[in-house]
Parts: C-alpha cells; structure tokens; sequence
C-alpha cells in the first residue's frame, strides 16, 4: 500500500471530525471521497498532507510512518501534492514563478531547468501562453490546472486533490476533470475530495462515503453508487440524483 | 458595419459635456471667490504690515537661506539613513513576533515589550537617554551624538513600523500558508518568498506615511546639539530679530516632503487599483 491511515481521530473543540477513520490507497490507484460537506473529507486530506495534526491513529507512507513526531513534515510534504478547493496561487508572482518556487527551492533544481519542466508541462496543459502572466489574468479553470501543475511538478507520490472543481463556474469544470482523467492515465496516485458524482463514478478505482467523520461505505464505484448497503448512503444518492448531480 | 453611436448615446454624451464644463467653471469661480477673499482679510488686517515685515521679510530670508540649507542637510542624510535601519529593524521585529513554538517565547517577548515600550515614550525622551544618559557611562567607544541620536530615532520609528509590517504579514490569508507549506517549503522560505512580498506591497502607503513623519521628527536630534534645519531657523530668528527663517524653513521642508508625498499618494492609488481588479 502507498499510503495506510489507521484509526484516524480529530476533534475540532469538542466536535470529532475524523472518528476512527481507516483508508488504503494502493499505487497508481485513485480513491474519491464522497459525503456530505463537513463529513470530514477536507480535513482528511489536510491531515495526510500534516497541515493538520492529527489526534490519534497513524498515517503511513511507503510503509513510513509520517504521523511520528520525529519525522520531518517538510519532507513528508515534498512527496506529497495537494490542490485546493480555491487554487491558491500566489498572486504577486507570474504563473511560470508559482510552478518554479518549489523546485528551485525545495528541490535543488536549477532556475533553467525548473522552467524548462513548467514550460513542458504548461504545454502540454495548454497553458504555454500564460508562463508569464499574473494569476489574476486566467479564469477559473485556467488557475486550477496551474495549481495541479505546480503541484506536480514536485512529482509527488501522491496527489490529493481537495473539491478542486467546487469553486469553478459549470463551463469550466470540464477542463480540469479532463486534466485529472489523464493523470490517471499517466499511472498518478490520487485522493479526490470531490462532489462530482459523476466524474467519481468514472474515474475512481474506489469510492468511499464518509459520514461524520467515518468510513461509512467504500468499494468499487459500481457497488457503491449502484447497489448500497448503508440507508445513509442511499439517502445521500438519493438527494444527490434530485439534485440532479448523477 | 462600422459601430455608430445611437442618437440616444450621443444626446447622453453631449449633456455630460455640458454638465462637466458648468461644474468646472463653478469650481474656479467659487476658488477664485475664497482666494480673493482671503487675500483681502489678510492684507486688510490693521497688523498686516508689522505681520509682514517680521515673518515674510526678503532681505532676512535671503540671509538665513544658507545656514538653513546647511541645516536642511543635515536632515536629509538623517533621514536617509534613519529610514532604511528603522525600515530593517521593524522588519525584523515584525517577523521575530510571528514565530510560534515555546522556543521562541523569550524572542517574541521581548518583541512584543519593544514595541509596546518605544510607542510609548516620547521620541524626545528617548533622545535624550540615548544622547546624554549612554555617554555618561563613560564606556570606551561611546559613538558620537549623530550616532545616538540616530539611534534613538531608528528605536522609536522601528516599534511603529514594526506594527504596519504586522498588520501586513497578518493580512495575508492562511490558504497562501497552506499552499506554501504543502509545496514543502518551510517556515522561513514561505515567509521569504510567499508572505513578505504580499504583505510588504500591502502596507507599502502606511510605511511611506510614516516615513514622511520621520522626515520632520529627524530635526529632534538637535535637542542634542546638532544643528538641522529648524534649530539653524532659531539662530537666525535670534540673530536678526526676526521670525522669517522659520518661514523659510517651513517652505523648503514643505519642497522637501513633497516627491516622497507624492510617491506615497502614487503608491496608494495604484493599491486601490489592484484592489478593485480583485486580486
């Protein structure tokens, strides 16, 4: 397994968050996580990436266990890329500057070299023409495939990928999902946050419904979109298929 | 097709003209009304002449012009030199109190005390402990009055500058943070790279607002002895029995302040630009 979560537990005040919370994500496999807002996926991520510490229970990476106080967080996070929910680029450099920094800086690489890698990746995104504009010059989607660019960049072990398309207008929604569907082709490790049923439906190899911060249901997403075991899980379809969301 | 102008848009545009050149005219009528007004209170005033030959007298004010430039010079390599460390040292305190962990408590402490001492006190109080109280310890290399006057001037505006970088480096959201330290920088080189350059443009205006107070408060290091551009004023008031050095003073700091004004205003307009661009 690439990574394994053991027994996860959070707490926010007094309210838990993650509850006893499990999670297996093989190599070159891709796990949606579904569930209502606030049913714990956000934090989830946020604590693999150990932007957030957690409770109790033990994450482990490549048989690594990264929950030790003794390991280094920076370390852990340079084999590790998250995408947020609302892109944050950095603002005050060009889109060429935010997928450079972290190689330069992080990973030793040399400025030309660094560029050489974003300008192929923008390319092939089809971003090329924007290497040097401002974050604030692109839409939406244009944002978000730079921010999964620079995270990939760093050629992460694991992608996370937190409701990146939850912030974007419906047109442009497209566009990343396709990104996303071709890194999947490329063999990418990925943990997807999302509410795009649809798209989970497709592309995950493994679907897990969260609910209050537990693993309520999880398996291959014919089983649990179509046949679920868990009252909770068909209410929650069920409301999403009204909604018209599947 | 070429794009005409409906009749509609062209009766709008022809009103807004009208409208703009009625509000300009008003405008320098009722200027040119208060001016003249003035002038006329003024100048009709019963003490207008004495007013006149003691604070706007020429052949004063050409004579003093010189010792008061010598002055004015001073003030400007003050100034210069006083803004960059205060610049430097509010820089560094600002970030000094943003570490976290208990390690870091006595730093972020003292800090903290520093910059509630120094906004406390009067700069004059502080200038003279600096110029008479750290002589008088009769060490060895005690530097010169320059030097501790600078001094305390780089202490005291150091704690308010320190403040505005605050307000900037918390003004950036945590997301910008998160994004950083996700990419496997650390703490240091998110602040470097990520959080001091978006904080520093932000509170470019309030830096430059004070480093223009800075500019007229340099001239309290003659409190100790130096002589800057208002104390040369004073000399000459006494001298020629006349308070038209100060005028002349007042004027060329008034030309001096100016481009850093200016700039300031630049500064914040292009700010409140940006900002409407929503970025």
């Amino acid at each position: 397994m690439l990574l394994e979560a053991r027994h996860l537990r959070k707490t926010f005040d007094t309210r838990p968050v993650l509850d006893d919370l499990s999670l297996d994500v093989g190599e070159h496999q891709v796990v949606a996580l579904i569930g209502a807002s606030g049913s714990g996926k956000s934090t989830l991520l946020r604590c693999i990436n150990l932007l957030t510490e957690i409770d109790d229970g033990t994450i482990k990476l490549d048989g690594e266990d990264i929950t030790d106080p003794r390991a280094d967080p920076d370390r852990v996070r340079r084999r590790i890329g998250l995408v947020f929910q609302s892109f944050n680029l950095f603002p005050h450099m060009t889109v060429l500057g935010n997928i450079t920094l972290a190689p330069i800086r992080v990973h030793g690489k040399s400025a030309a070299q660094a560029r050489e890698q974003a300008i192929d990746w923008l390319q092939r995104v089809g971003l090329a023409d924007y290497a040097d504009s401002y974050p604030d010059r692109l839409s939406g989607g244009q944002q978000q495939r730079v921010a999964i660019v620079r995270a990939l960049v760093n050629e992460p072990r694991l992608l996370l990928l937190d409701e990146v398309t939850s912030a974007l207008d419906p047109e442009l929604v497209g566009e990343v999902l396709t990104m996303i569907r071709d890194l999947k082709g490329d063999g990418m490790t990925m943990v997807l946050a999302t509410h795009e049923m649809g798209f989970a439906r497709q592309v995950a190899d493994q679907v897990v419904f969260l609910d209050g911060g537990r693993v309520l249901e999880a398996g291959p997403p014919a089983q649990v979109f179509g046949d679920p075991t868990e009252p909770r899980t068909r209410q929650f379809l069920a409301r999403i298929i009204e909604a018209g969301r599947l | 097709m070429i794009y005409r102008p409906s009749d509609v848009q062209l009766e709008r545009a022809t009103f807004r003209r009208r409208r703009a050149v009625r509000s300009v005219l008003l405008a320098a009528v009722s200027t040119a009304v208060v001016g003249v007004l003035l002038i006329v209170a003024v100048t009709g005033a019963p003490g207008w002449n004495r007013v006149q030959d003691s604070f706007l007298n020429l052949d004063v004010a050409r004579k003093s012009f010189q010792p008061i430039v010598e002055g004015l010079w001073l003030n400007i390599r003050m100034l210069v030199v006083c803004a960059l460390l205060a610049l430097a040292l509010g820089l560094l305190i600002a970030v000094l109190r943003t570490l976290r962990g208990p390690v870091f408590f006595p730093v972020r402490a003292l800090a903290t005390l520093y910059t509630y001492t120094f906004r406390g006190v009067p700069l004059i109080i502080v200038i003279y402990v600096f110029a008479f109280g750290v002589p008088g310890l009769r060490l060895q290399g005690t530097p010169n009055v320059y030097v501790l006057g600078g001094g305390a001037l780089v202490i005291t505006y150091g704690a308010y500058l320190a403040e505005v970088f605050r307000a900037g480096i918390e003004s950036v959201h945590p997301s910008q943070l998160a994004a950083a330290r996700s990419l496997g920088l650390t703490y240091r080189q998110t602040m470097r790279h990520v959080v001091l350059p978006q904080a520093v443009r932000r509170v470019a205006p309030p830096l430059l607002n004070d480093t223009v107070a800075l500019q007229k408060d340099v001239g309290l290091i003659s409190l100790a002895g130096p002589i800057d551009a208002v104390r040369a004023a004073q000399i000459a008031t006494a001298q020629y029995f006349n308070y038209t050095p100060y005028i002349v003073a007042a004027v060329l700091f008034v030309l001096l302040a100016l481009p850093l004004i200016a700039v300031t205003d630049w500064v914040t307009l292009r700010a409140a630009r940006r900002q409407n661009a929503g970025s």
